[in-house]
């Protein structure tokens, strides 16, 4: 068996194509159990009341946001390590999608602290260092594009995000380390203190913003290679036929 | 006959020194922009009075915070003078030709920025805290913590200026890609000289400062020659 046969744009624009699909799909059935769990079935929270049902949005997205960014860093070192074309690729195509899900995690939590802590914003370390990881984003995207020679950017552009690493940490400890007024975790590797059904709600949720980030990474990658490869024949074939 | 010699050999410490000198030696021949750097700080931490009001205790309690900010500003401006020129003139590429390993000279030409931009405004930041009224031992702290926090502004900063050698977009682009990074040195950096003002203790504040510096120390010089390399390649 060849364990590069898919490392190569030609092959992997294919593969991406007929995997994308499935994983929308995954992602909408999901999205829509997980929501009828989390808007219908669980029970009201005893201090916050229906409000809190914004957690089955926020706390998916916030993961999501932090997972992604540190998944685009695996596919930049692979860049600068290896060389290999794909991963830049890959990195590129993801960070949109990361940007999206720290924005919207943001944004819901923004919805949620107005009722709960009475401001739309505070300057807390998690909100800070969130934030912190949306200009990650954008800068990676920026610099990528910064350049005539889309290689160039590609490498310049792995290294910030792998520096940029720093502060997924920070994010994730931040409500241990500073006891500011972001709430600490209700679900962590110690086991969790929700409600069973709100537990099931968020996880699945959570699956489906995975699934439909996967999804849109490779719907995105195969435009980043079509972009990329323009000159090469195959694409020059695929106009054709 | 004999042309490699022993002085063709590189070695990190004769890159380092040479590095260093030579940087200090050009900023002293042109000590304006060192100077606007300095300029430029106790500017913008003077207009901060002006927009916000000068009652002495709103200034007192801002200070700190302020002249952090200013600092990191200035420090933030002067960053384009680490490799902009020697990029563009060529002399980036023939240094990374040199016999000296490129972690020495490179280490060399970010300690020279900092004693051109972050040391200056570390020994200027007791002379504006006195503006803003701040107490003799918030203005130590303020300088002790700028004198810490700085090295590492330079270290993120030249590593952010590198990546940035040769981008569309300038200096826009290198503030979106520094200013995020540089934000948890402000924090403990305004913090220790918060908690001073506010008489609590700011050891803390900058034992993380301190262990941010080690960070960098370990892991940015290898960044900014990585950077550099992608920048000649």
């Amino acid at each position: 068996m060849n364990w590069f046969y898919f490392s190569s744009p030609v092959t992997f624009y294919g593969l991406a194509g007929r995997l994308a699909p499935w994983f929308f799909a995954l992602a909408a059935l999901s999205a829509a159990w997980g929501l009828w769990l989390g808007l219908a079935v669980a029970p009201r929270d005893a201090t916050q009341g229906e409000v809190y049902r914004v957690i089955f949005i926020h706390v998916p997205t916030a993961w999501m946001s932090m997972f992604l960014y540190f998944l685009m860093a695996c596919y930049c070192a692979l860049t600068l390590i290896f060389n290999t074309r794909l991963s830049a690729m890959m990195a590129r195509a993801i960070a949109p999608t990361g940007a999206l899900f720290t924005f919207l995690a943001l944004w819901t939590g923004s919805f949620w602290g107005k009722p709960t802590w009475g401001t739309y914003w505070v300057w807390d370390a998690r909100l800070t260092s969130e934030l912190v990881l949306l200009f990650l984003y954008f800068g990676y995207m920026a610099l990528a594009n910064a350049f005539e020679d889309p290689r160039r950017g590609d490498r310049a552009s792995a290294l910030l995000a792998i520096i940029g690493v720093v502060n997924l940490p920070i994010i994730y400890f931040s409500v241990q380390w500073w006891n500011t007024l972001h709430q600490g975790m209700s679900v962590g590797p110690k086991g969790s203190s929700m409600h069973p059904t709100m537990l099931q709600a968020m996880l699945v949720m959570s699956f489906s913003a995975w699934m439909y980030a996967a999804g849109a990474a490779l719907a995105r990658v195969r435009s980043v290679i079509l972009e990329r490869e323009r000159r090469a024949q195959w694409v020059r074939d695929l106009g054709r036929s | 006959m004999g042309l490699v010699t022993a002085s063709a050999r590189g070695s990190y410490s004769g890159g380092f020194s040479w590095a260093m000198g030579r940087d200090l030696r050009l900023a002293w021949r042109h000590p304006d922009e060192a100077v606007l750097t300095l300029a430029f700080f106790a500017l913008v931490a003077s207009l901060f009075p002006l927009g916000v009001g000068a009652e002495p205790q709103l200034l007192a309690r801002i200070g700190p915070g302020v002249i952090w900010v200013g600092a990191l500003l200035a420090a933030f401006l002067a960053l384009p003078a680490m490799f902009s020129q020697d990029f563009a003139d060529g002399s980036l590429e023939q240094m990374t030709l040199s016999p000296h390993p490129a972690l020495g000279w490179a280490a060399g030409k970010v300690v020279s920025h900092w004693i051109v931009s972050g040391l200056p405004i570390t020994l200027l930041s007791p002379f504006i805290g006195l503006q803003y009224g701040l107490t003799p031992d918030t203005l130590l702290v303020e300088a002790l913590s700028l004198a810490i926090g700085t090295p590492v502004l330079s270290l993120l900063g030249g590593a952010c200026a590198a990546l940035s050698l040769g981008a569309r977009g300038g200096g826009m682009l290198l503030a979106l890609l520094a200013l995020p990074l540089f934000v948890p040195v402000l924090i403990f950096g305004a913090g220790a000289a918060e908690a001073q003002a506010t008489g609590m203790s700011s050891q803390p504040h900058l034992m993380l400062l301190g262990a941010a510096l080690i960070g960098a120390l370990v892991g940015l010089p290898a960044a900014i020659v990585g950077a550099v390399r992608i920048a000649v390649d």
